[in-house]
């Protein structure tokens, strides 16, 4: 694991960002060699997105310096100098623009691709990206982004940031980039990472998933608070030391001895039920104070049967599927279902159930703030103030106000779509004893997650397989090859 | 197999939607007035389209980058008294006053972008700008365009009327210049995702700009035509195109956000709008009340679009 060039391919000395009161970045010291993985790891909020955005040129920081392969300056630091020396990155956020094919988003990465048949060319370089990085993609160029799922979507702007181009590749930064993968192409990115560094080049991998760092990653760098507080190769610690460092307890993110303490609820009036078109599949259904979990390969149709359900409470005309009661929503893809960016953070909580804080024809703000200040505690957010705009949140704390917006309704069914996708160790600890808890108070959760470790938490799971339930699991029936003995069934017949 | 094949057809259906919509109200025009279907008679029914399409080309410039114009309409007119007053006198002074207007649409995307202004404000304020313009140069309705442009805008062209040879350039210098090119590309791009388009390093202010400057130069080349059309010009001559050219666009398949638009839609679009206006003229249905039908018309339409999209996503 040892690297035989050590020559240092970008310094960063006390990097400092603020955003606002909120204050991302204090003085940060990093560094990153050739031929290096660096696992970059902490908390929500710890300002790891920032640390990626200014070593990428998108941001510029307050004070501080950045030396890439050896030169100085960070006055001249841009966008743009940073792709001509070799600098991309895949952001947690999707950018890839929806309404452009592949090969038309490939051509705006990489403007290089002139004359009268570019479109073909970048669609053949693209192709060829994902057939190296993902074999089995069943991604063409000519297809619309819009019609993608987001995990293919995922796909693809990690392939086009791995294509070769006029301009040199030496670093690649990925932010959460398996956070909608499912696990077989996670698989893929991570061998292909080891590749990547094998030929010399460098690459930080920002994620929660420690499994995934230790099995890629060279070095860790855990971040807390905007600082660098520890710097360690991964043969060299372990899982807890990494979680202690972050400043969490130390225990586990839930696996079935912890989990299985609170037994489903037996007997339960049923809430939720779903009938299957075709005979040979299952039929699905729900209780009261249930937490259903709902898993198989990400795209597989279990966002679908979410809205779906949430259309059925609502009314909607649906002769498959029965819903009991009214439904709440969880986001997972908060920038275009969750959050709404112009708001201040309590009135993103309060939206879902403003007719609690009704006065007349009024909102009651103080019981509105009342509120919101209860489910900040609840959940630990970290802000200075509750009326700052959502954005000068970092994404797991928008997260979790998504969560309080959810459960703070009066809704006895919370479907849950991914929501954690991006969130932190800490922040998914809390919010798992929150479901806990309220689901022993008679509230049924409807969960879909991309996660493994996350269906421990749940009484019972159904694997999704092309759209159609084909199994159901009981928590002590539930293991991880069982699950993806049922994904990929079907697939391969 | 046949799922794919359905989605196909339905998405079929949405491009040839414009289309067919266009055909259908041609066809129920030559019903009500076979002497219509004739050279001279297309001249007559669609000569009104050829400035429009040019201004609804401009319109979807701005649509294209998820912004909107509502001085489209006012600009052409102003062009249009510039070319019925400076042009045939001082030539000179009128094409920098044109290459001046253009510069100013230029600068309003800059602005657009770099301060982050709705441009339906901007845009709004800039109608008032070319209005007093207008005024300032023709305070009565009146001048006379020069000689070479009524002329040229009165040539008989050859085997097809010229309203049908001047859609077929305009669309496909549309979908040329923004379906097919690696500049389109990048418009639509940034109409669909800014930071996407931001973060690999384009300068999202010259790009604003440069779709703001083209569309100036759509709507000076709209104005021009419009003045050879006509002659002579007023300074509320064209004032109606920023909604009609708005329609039009929609009308032929794009979207007010997002970045979808189609070139040859919104050529289509603008005959349609065109035809519309004359075929309520045949029906003798009171002037007062065509503009209420145009409404009818654009609301079925689209309504038939909601329809197709809802069946698209079920397929």
């Amino acid at each position: 694991m040892t690297n035989s060039i050590s020559e240092i391919l970008f310094e960063v000395r006390d990097a400092a960002k603020a955003f606002g009161a909120v204050q991302a970045l204090r003085g940060v010291d990093f560094q990153i060699t050739r031929g290096e993985c660096i696992g970059l790891v902490g908390h929500n909020g710890a300002g790891k997105s920032t640390l990626m955005n200014v070593l990428s040129g998108t941001l510029t920081p307050d004070r501080g310096e950045l030396h890439f392969a050896g030169r100085a300056g960070r006055s001249d630091w841009g966008v743009r100098e940073a792709q001509r020396l070799g600098v991309r990155s895949v952001y947690q956020e999707l950018s890839l623009c929806a309404n452009l094919s592949l090969a038309e988003n490939m051509r705006i990465a990489q403007p290089q691709l002139k004359g009268w048949n570019w479109r073909v060319n970048a669609g053949s370089q693209l192709e060829a990206s994902l057939d190296r990085i993902f074999p089995g993609h069943g991604l063409r160029a000519d297809q619309v982004v819009a019609d993608l799922s987001i995990g293919k979507r995922q796909l693809v702007e990690i392939a086009r940031a791995f294509t070769p181009g006029a301009q040199p590749l030496e670093l690649m930064i990925l932010d959460e980039p398996t956070s909608s993968l499912d696990s077989h192409a996670a698989g893929q990115l991570l061998a292909y990472i080891r590749e990547f560094v094998a030929h010399g080049k460098s690459c930080i991998l920002i994620s929660h998933k420690l499994r995934e760092i230790f099995n890629v990653a060279d070095r860790v760098v855990v971040m807390r608070d905007g600082q660098v507080v520890e710097s360690v190769r991964t043969d060299q610690t372990s899982r807890d030391r990494l979680v202690a460092a972050m400043g969490q307890d130390e225990q586990a993110t839930g696996f079935a001895g912890e989990a299985s303490t609170t037994a489903g609820p037996q007997n339960a009036p049923l809430v939720v039920k779903v009938s299957s078109p075709t005979r040979t599949r299952m039929e699905m259904n729900a209780g009261a104070g249930e937490v259903i979990g709902l898993a198989g390969l990400a795209g597989h149709g279990q966002t679908g049967l979410l809205l779906r359900l949430q259309a059925a409470s609502a009314g909607a005309a649906d002769c498959a599927v029965w819903v009991d009661g009214a439904t709440s929503f969880v986001a997972g893809d908060r920038q275009t279902d969750g959050v709404f960016g112009l708001w201040s953070i309590a009135r993103n909580m309060s939206v879902g159930c403003l007719s609690q804080f009704r006065r007349g024809l009024l909102i009651d703000l103080k019981k509105e703030r009342d509120r919101a200040e209860q489910w900040r505690q609840r959940l630990g957010l970290v802000t200075p103030g509750l009326d700052l705009p959502i954005y000068s949140l970092s994404g797991g704390n928008q997260q979790k106000v998504l969560f309080a917006r959810a459960l703070g309704s009066t809704a006895p069914i919370i479907l849950m779509d991914d929501p954690m996708r991006g969130v932190d160790v800490g922040t998914k600890h809390d919010v798992y004893a929150l479901i806990a808890d309220e689901a022993r108070r008679g509230r049924t959760f409807i969960w879909y997650t991309t996660e493994f470790d996350e269906l421990f938490h749940c009484d019972r799971v159904y694997v999704f397989n092309n759209g159609e339930v084909v199994g159901e699991l009981s928590r002590a029936e539930l293991n991880e090859e069982r699950v993806l003995n049922m994904s990929f069934e079907e697939i391969a017949a | 197999m046949s799922p794919v094949l359905a989605k196909r057809g339905v998405h079929m259906l949405h491009t040839l939607l414009p289309a067919m919509a266009l055909t259908l109200l041609l066809g129920a025009v030559f019903w009500r007035q076979p002497r219509a279907m004739s050279y001279f008679g297309i001249n007559l029914l669609l000569d009104l389209a050829i400035p429009l399409m040019f201004a609804t080309l401009a319109q979807m410039m701005i649509l294209a980058v998820s912004d909107l114009d509502l001085s489209i309409g006012p600009f052409v007119s102003l062009v249009a008294s510039i070319g019925a007053t400076l042009l045939p006198t001082r030539p000179a002074l009128a094409m920098l006053a044109l290459a001046a207007a253009v510069g100013a649409y230029a600068l309003a995307g800059a602005v657009i972008e770099s301060r982050r202004l709705p441009s339906i404000v901007v845009t709004l304020g800039l109608s008032f700008v070319w209005l007093g313009c207008a005024v300032l140069l023709l305070p009565t309705p009146g001048g006379l365009a020069p000689g070479w442009l009524s002329s040229a805008m009165a040539y008989r062209t050859p085997w097809l009327p010229m309203p049908i040879w001047m859609a077929l350039v305009a669309a496909v210098l549309g979908h040329a210049l923004i379906t097919r090119s690696a500049f389109g590309t990048l418009v639509r791009g940034l109409g669909g995702n800014p930071a996407a388009v931001a973060r690999v390093g384009w300068s999202l202010v010259r790009v604003r700009a440069g779709v703001y400057a083209l569309a100036g130069v759509f709507g000076v080349i709209a104005g021009l035509m419009l003045v050879g059309q006509t002659t002579s010009a007023d300074p509320n001559i064209a004032s109606r195109y920023t909604l009609v050219s708005i329609a039009a666009v929609i009308l032929g398949g794009g979207k007010f956000v997002g970045g979808y638009v189609s070139p040859v839609g919104a050529v289509i679009g603008a005959l349609t709008m065109t035809l519309a206006a004359s075929f309520l003229t045949f029906l003798d249905i009171a002037p007062d009340w065509q503009v209420g039908m145009q409404g009818l018309i654009l609301i079925v339409v689209l309504g038939l679009r909601a329809a197709i999209d809802r069946l698209e996503r079920i397929a």
